[in-house]
């Protein structure tokens, strides 16, 4: 019918058409075949959207129940970066819109909003572009709830209410209740905004963290959630109930204080301190008080790098150490009446006592007469704790020491808790230290290199050249040798002197076991880990670490002679007309000193005398003699738990009375 | 070439048989296009349904339906037609279409998604002059081609000049708007309609050199957009900037993919619900067949599409007059050449230019356009069968 042209051309269109529509075809199994479950997996990717729930972290309460780190929630904006780059102008308009609502500059926010890329400096989003990206955590409710309410026009951006840390009690306890930080990069902490990182955040973070859930859902390009896939609800953290009590906490702090400004007043430095208060019987902790400190409030919402450096981050009654002074005395008291001195005996207490050609003199070198070991310790007589360290050291050999020396001192300081850590539930606890032969052997070999070079330098950057000349001579001899316990050195420690170091939480542990009979805590500031609804997931019960292996008497007789330092001895300034009935109190003053520093001022204490229910430990570093500084401290603190208990003890009466 | 017949039914001669229905569905033009036309518009519905469940307009499906049925009544209306009747409406179909044309390129014309292809006669009442100057431009061209005096086996140089500047017209107002997808197609049809002429092989040389230095003239004259010109880059890279130009190709190929072999299935496509591809009811319709239809479904379309585009060579093959060859081909190579580029741009093979599917894609100018040059087919079929 038609010509073989046509019907050539037709068969060329017929080929090309069919070549079209088979490329078609192979690019389709290409798609859908042979790479099909790569795409599969890209639209999964596009499609779900998971969303961090973040639980809410458990309080940390007093031990009546008070809220010492409670929750507020906080409106906080975000913006979908994936929903702002999908409007015409990549969300320009709104984030503009956005700035003027919260009173911030567009750069702020914009730059905020943006995606962390090689190229892109800080402040920018550094999260996953599906994940609400925010701009804004401190906006006040109503700002936040007149954007959340013009969502038409606020595109992307969406409000939300945050639980952001607060402290009902200011700055009370910080250094215990400790603050929270986002997770290193080397430790994600399961995708957490934030982790505990000092005191009891840090101590019982996963007790408090609660499990963050996680809400998969579905969204269409645009970012908006058409359905739900999966959701695992986050469970909130469980509440921690701590032995603290918010009153005796704030009467300590306020005692410290106090201490540390009349100090200054007296022309002290006085530049750090703590109140540490236990409870005698179990080891619990009822108040820990640090001076300097600081108001914690500063986490919430960000904090900047100088404000960070500024902080007081040390807890002086954890982390600080200092020479006890004359506080140790009751170790080196029960190690005498342990080596076999009688504590009733007569001793004479000279004004100076020779040991090795130089003369160690009580304190102002005043002759105090004979007496028993009751008055020694009530008037703080160092002559014969010099007498007694200088007779065991002797008998261990002197400075040809026999192979097991007996120590008798630092065993003693040992069974009462020193010179390790207590345990406590607080990180980065000092040590303390008991200084013996060996660690003066090791420390002397530690810094030999040094002392030769300043043997050999001297110190020419000192401006004080007596002091210099006189350190330069210590180094020839401490480069020369060295290393040797002296009569002196056990002289010293025998008054807690010289290399001996505490912690005030490990000098109020030692008291708590003087005060109990012996029995040497960890303590614990965590009491009960309880659910948010009010079951006990567990309790913490402060665990016995040791055994003071020394009669119930020579104990008794100790706190016996304690008793009477507030009444007559080196504290009865400081406790004058202090009513000892309503509360009777025993207690040691220490006047520590340090070459180039003023003297730490401590004060130990506990009562009631008869049957101890609190330690109180105050100290103030470089603040003076503790009778002038730190015991007045201590007072105020007693007074304060005597009228609490007083006021205790009313109540339930109170309501007797109506029955 | 008779591969394509079994595909067609023989119709009855002569008007007004009463013979009941079946009898009058049997004189419906050509069974072996209304098939095909009328599955891939069937799918078609189905497809613009399930892309636009989600969209606040809900009326879409319904229109695309109203399209579909004022489309196979004018297939039906077309096919009827006498073809030596139709030639003699030629100039006037041409005239009215370039007028159309025209008519965009004054204030009546009105832009949508960044085409100035439309006229609003009324609210809701648009249509894209474009699409019904493509089955014009066909009968126009078919009549200057197919005009052989006696004794010429092809169409002279006059003819092809005059075929030409008939093309260049719609081309040239269409590249005004500009809608250069569009114009491609014209393109298209026309040098396939020249082929199917039986014109010397030396004018697709000369069109391949104009071509070559339309082209070059576009590139110096800067006449190229510079969206086009990233269009271009992404189909080189499609993850250049997968949240930018490359949004487009790159969510149009993961939804095609996600579909595997047998497809998520109608109604559950989860890329489709999320409206992850932007136009996927419209010039992207093709990205739902494939993530819900999967491979079998999705290669169903095309197949139908290749079983419509091999009946219109049949019947361009069989017809015993020029025009009707002419015609029937300028009709299968518009639509081969319409569903490669789209189907070719949602899965990444072509850059993206905003053509629809035919008979699938949302859109009543196109699809009535599209039905209405089936009924062209047959009509050229029918007088294939009934010699008048």
């Amino acid at each position: 019918m038609r010509s073989s042209l046509h019907r050539g051309r037709l068969m060329l269109v017929f080929v090309v058409v069919t070549a079209l529509m088979l490329t078609l075809l192979g690019r389709l199994w290409y798609l859908q075949i042979v790479t099909g479950p790569s795409y599969a997996r890209a639209a999964t990717e596009s499609r779900v959207r998971s969303v961090v729930l973040p639980p809410v972290r458990g309080q940390i309460l007093d031990v009546r129940g008070r809220p010492l780190v409670a929750n507020e929630t906080k409106p906080q904006v975000s913006v979908d970066y994936m929903a702002l780059i999908h409007q015409p102008d990549g969300g320009k308009d709104v984030l503009t819109r956005l700035a003027r609502a919260l009173g911030r500059p567009y750069r702020e926010i914009a730059d905020r909003a943006r995606l962390c890329a090689k190229d892109v400096p800080r402040p920018c989003w550094p999260g996953s572009p599906y994940q609400p990206i925010i701009v804004a955590d401190d906006v006040s409710v109503r700002t936040a709830l007149w954007i959340a309410e013009r969502q038409d026009e606020f595109p992307g951006v969406s409000t939300a209410l945050r639980p952001v840390r607060t402290y009902p009690l200011g700055s009370a306890a910080a250094h215990v209740l400790g603050y929270l930080q986002p997770p290193s990069p080397d430790d994600p902490a399961g995708g957490r905004e934030l982790v505990g990182r000092d005191g009891l955040e840090a101590e019982y973070d996963r007790d408090l963290a609660g499990r963050t859930g996680i809400r998969e859902v579905a969204v269409d390009s645009t970012g908006k959630v058409t359905g739900l896939i999966r959701e695992e609800a986050a469970v909130a953290g469980d509440n921690l109930v701590t032995s603290i009590d918010a009153r005796i906490q704030e009467v300590a702090e306020r005692a410290l204080a106090r201490a540390v400004t009349a100090a200054r007043k007296r022309g002290e430095p006085a530049d750090s301190g703590a109140a540490v208060v236990l409870e005698a019987q179990t080891g619990r902790v009822t108040a820990i008080a640090d001076y300097p400190t600081y108001d914690p409030s500063v986490w919430t919402g960000g904090i900047s790098q100088r404000e960070y450096e500024e902080l007081p981050l040390v807890s002086a009654a954890v982390q600080g150490q200092w020479p006890p002074g004359s506080t140790w005395k009751v170790t080196s008291t029960a190690a005498a009446a342990k080596a076999g001195y009688s504590l009733r005996a007569s001793y004479d207490c000279p004004g100076g006592y020779m040991i090795g050609g130089r003369v160690f003199h009580n304190f102002e070198s005043a002759d105090l007469g004979r007496m028993d070991m009751h008055r020694a310790l009530v008037v703080s007589c160092d002559t014969i704790f010099y007498r007694f360290a200088d007779e065991m050291w002797r008998r261990d050999g002197g400075l040809k020491p026999v192979k097991r020396p007996k120590d008798p001192m630092q065993t003693m300081a040992r069974e009462f808790g020193f010179g390790t850590p207590t345990g406590v539930d607080l990180p980065y606890e000092a040590p303390g230290r008991v200084p013996d032969r060996a660690w003066k052997k090791a420390n002397w070999e530690r810094t030999r290199a040094d002392s030769c070079r300043r043997a050999k330098t001297g110190y020419p950057e000192m401006s004080d050249r007596k002091r210099a000349a006189y350190l330069k001579a210590l180094a020839a001899d401490n480069c020369r040798s060295g290393g040797v316990w002296w009569a002196g050195d056990a002289a010293n420690f025998s008054i807690g002197q010289g290399d001996v170091l505490v912690t005030p939480l490990q000098l109020a542990r030692g008291y708590a076991a003087l005060a109990n009979g012996g029995t040497v805590f960890s303590p614990r500031i965590g009491k009960r880990i309880v659910r948010a609804d009010g079951t006990v997931v567990r309790t913490i019960t402060p665990p016995v670490v040791g055994k003071i292996d020394v009669s119930r008497k020579t104990l008794r007789f100790i706190r016996d002679a304690l008793a009477d330092v507030p009444r007559t001895g080196t504290a009865a300034g400081a406790f004058e007309g202090y009513a000892f009935k309503r509360l009777p109190v025993a207690g040691k003053t220490g006047t520590a000193e340090a070459y180039g520093r003023r003297d730490t001022s401590w004060f130990a204490s506990f009562g009631p005398v008869k049957k101890p229910k609190y330690v109180v430990v105050v100290v103030v570093s470089q603040g003076g003699t503790g009778g002038t500084t730190a015991a007045p401290a201590a007072r105020e603190i007693w007074e304060g738990i005597a009228a609490l208990s007083h006021d205790d003890q009313k109540k339930p009466k109170k309501k007797d009375g109506r029955r | 070439m008779t591969a394509f017949g079994p595909l067609s039914v023989r119709l009855p001669s002569g008007h007004g048989t009463r013979r009941g229905v079946w009898a009058r569905l049997a004189r419906l033009p050509a069974w072996g296009l209304v098939l095909p036309s009328a599955a891939l518009s069937a799918v078609g519905l189905l497809l613009v349904w399930s892309a636009t469940r989600n969209e606040p307009d809900s009326t879409l499906p319904q229109r695309q339906a109203l399209s579909v049925g004022i489309g196979f009544v004018l297939m039906w209306v077309v096919s009827r037609v006498d073809l030596r009747v139709l030639r003699a409406y030629v100039p006037v179909l041409y005239l009215l279409a370039l007028a159309g044309l025209v008519a965009v390129l004054t204030p009546l014309g009105r832009t949508v998604n960044g085409s100035h292809a439309w006229i609003v006669l009324g609210d809701g009442l648009q249509f894209q002059p474009s699409e019904f100057a493509k089955a014009a431009t066909v009968l126009a061209l078919a009549t200057v081609l197919g005009e052989l005096r006696d004794g010429e086996r092809r169409p002279g140089a006059g003819a092809v000049l005059l075929a030409l500047g008939l093309a260049a017209l719609p081309v040239g107002l269409i590249a005004l708007q500009p809608d250069y997808g569009t114009a491609l197609v014209f393109l298209a049809l026309t040098i396939g309609m020249i082929a199917v002429s039986g014109a010397r092989k030396r004018w697709f040389a000369a069109l391949a050199a104009a071509g070559a230095a339309g082209l070059l003239l576009v590139w110096r004259l800067d006449l190229i957009q510079p969206y086009q010109l990233e269009r271009l880059m992404v189909l080189a890279d499609p993850d250049a900037d997968p949240m930018g130009v490359g949004y487009n190709a790159t969510q149009a190929r993961i939804a095609i993919g996600s579909g595997g072999l047998l497809g998520k299935g109608l109604f559950h496509g989860e890329q489709t619900a999320g409206r992850f591809v932007p136009e996927q009811h419209t010039d992207f319709i093709f990205t739902v067949a494939g993530e819900e239809l999967g491979f079998v479904g999705a290669s169903c379309v095309i197949l139908l599409m290749l079983a419509l585009l091999w009946r219109g060579l049949w019947i361009a093959a069989k017809s015993p007059s020029p025009f009707g060859t002419a015609v029937a081909g300028g009709v299968v190579c518009w639509l081969a050449f319409q569903t490669f580029v789209n189907v070719g741009m949602t899965m990444g093979l072509l850059p993206i230019a905003g053509l629809p599917l035919p008979f699938v894609s949302y859109g009543g100018s196109a699809t009535i356009s599209s039905l209405a040059a089936v009924g062209l087919l047959a009509a050229v079929n029918r007088r294939t069968r009934t010699p008048a």
